[in-house]
């Protein structure tokens, strides 16, 4: 540690080492050194996975349409545990590191951008290695266009980490927050693109599922895997419009809760 | 050199804002010590907390042009769920100190012995101050805050805590916030009374005191 001359060089070396420090930290208290451990990162998004896959296959929830049901319930669920883990993860996030807060270097930001990281890799990593199995298994087969799943990813996990920090700033301006998320990413779940593609829909139900923006990366996310076997519906100009958005809401809103931070 | 300028520092109350600190204004030189004295309330603690960058100043700004510490209140700044050598972990990530110099320095002064493989929530106070103290003179500052010297521990602890950091740390800057007037007189240099939100410095001790004593 130096004093003066903060260089935006430095600063960002000292924002960088909070932000390791952080993820390490965040990693032992949530999974701890028993069994496996930080393995649990990606274990536990996979369990969830497997089990919406083979619930769906079961169910043969796709009416008949020609695509496969394994790779349809990993696309779909995949993406719900992106966008949705993260403002889960940033709701009431402060109060557990309150104590690291005495450290000067040690922000808001820097908390939120630690498990933000924490849940994308975890995502991620789940995502991937279930579509390797599931192809080496002959269930799935590999994604038609890697860009378009990659770009889709990308907004995606944009979408979550802008939701995760409007939302979680929020929750610690008002309690209400904390209890009223629990319900809407419920609800919000059935109407995310996970479970339909807009093109099942009748065309007076397509017009509302629009507005919601996780949709569009749903369904980019379908195309770049299945191609033409689909007809996606997808307006990536408004996805990246709303992400931008809800970004700067998300960072008003940290700037105002941590200029009011007051560490215990 | 640390500058305060017109410092303010208000808090939202269920009866509106509430002014703790009002344009205070403070120069700590390098190697100084300076006492602050007030009443429980008198925003102490706030003013060590603006000064260390813990939390913000509503109005006014602080310059730091030299390292400061956290607040050692010789309790706060774990995470209780990590163990002690964790936390250890952590302090020295976020100040870019290094994790192998450190251990062995953390370890024998704060003789924990097994417990620092233990999480801190189930530390004994006294437990907790010793791996504060020990954690915090593993990295160097060039300005220590102090808020309530040595509180806790054992007297032979609180021997060791006084030679660590009034003796072979003479050379820093400090500010040590208290209640009990031997602290004060002990360690420093001048010292400045905190009452209603203003701060008033006093180039004497004994004239601080006097002050002191009369408001209260």
């Amino acid at each position: 540690m130096h004093s003066g001359g903060s260089s935006l060089r430095r600063s960002l070396a000292v924002q960088l080492r909070v932000i390791g420090a952080l993820l390490m930290r965040e990693v032992i208290t949530r999974y701890g050194r028993h069994n496996i451990g930080f393995f649990w990162l990606f274990v536990e998004p996979m369990i969830f996975t497997m089990g919406v896959a083979a619930l769906w296959s079961a169910l043969q929830a796709t009416h008949g349409v020609r695509i496969p049901i394994v790779a349809f319930a990993v696309t779909g669920y995949s993406s719900v545990l992106l966008w949705r883990n993260m403002p889960n993860r940033l709701v009431g996030a402060v109060g557990p590191n309150l104590a690291l807060m005495y450290h000067r270097n040690v922000k808001v930001i820097d908390v939120y951008a630690a498990r933000l990281a924490l849940e994308a890799v975890g995502a991620t990593i789940s995502f991937v290695a279930l579509a390797c199995f599931f192809t080496a298994m002959g269930w799935m087969q590999a994604p038609e266009d890697v860009g378009k799943v990659l770009i889709a990813w990308i907004l995606l996990a944009w979408f979550g980490a802008g939701l995760a920090l409007f939302v979680g700033a929020l929750s610690e301006r008002t309690e209400i927050i904390e209890k009223v998320w629990a319900p809407i990413t419920y609800l919000m779940f059935p109407l995310s693109g996970a479970a339909f593609m807009v093109d099942w829909l009748p065309p007076s139900v397509q017009g509302a599922v629009y507005y919601l923006p996780m949709i569009h990366g749903v369904e980019l996310l379908r195309e770049g895997y299945f191609g033409s076997a689909v007809r996606a519906h997808y307006d990536l100009a408004y996805m990246t419009s709303c992400c931008l958005g809800l970004t700067l809401l998300g960072l008003l809103q940290e700037r105002h809760i941590s200029r009011r931070i007051a560490p215990e | 050199m640390i500058e305060l300028i017109d410092v303010v520092k208000n808090y939202p109350m269920r009866q509106g804002m509430r002014t703790v600190l009002d344009r205070v204004n403070l120069r700590i030189a390098p190697g100084e010590k300076l006492g602050i004295l007030g009443r429980n309330g008198a925003g102490k603690s706030t003013l060590i907390r603006l000064i260390s960058g813990a939390e913000s100043v509503s109005t006014g700004r602080i310059h730091r042009g030299m390292t400061v510490s956290w607040p050692l209140a010789f309790s706060g700044a774990f995470q209780g769920a990590l163990t002690g050598m964790d936390n250890l972990r952590f302090v020295c990530r976020i100040y870019g100190i290094d994790i192998a110099n450190a251990i062995p320095q953390v370890r024998e002064f704060s003789e924990l012995g097994d417990y620092l493989d233990e999480p801190v929530k189930n530390y004994s106070s006294g437990m907790m101050a010793r791996l504060g103290f020990a954690l915090s003179m593993a990295v160097e500052f060039d300005c220590f805050l102090i808020d309530e010297v040595i509180a806790v521990g054992d007297s032979r602890f609180h021997e060791k805590c006084n030679i660590e950091l009034f003796e072979k740390r003479r050379d820093r800057a400090m500010i040590i916030v208290s209640h009990q007037p031997e602290n004060i007189v002990n360690h420093c240099d001048r010292a400045a009374v905190l009452h209603n939100g203003c701060l008033r410095s006093f180039d004497d001790v004994a004239q601080a005191f006097d002050f002191y004593q009369n408001v209260g």
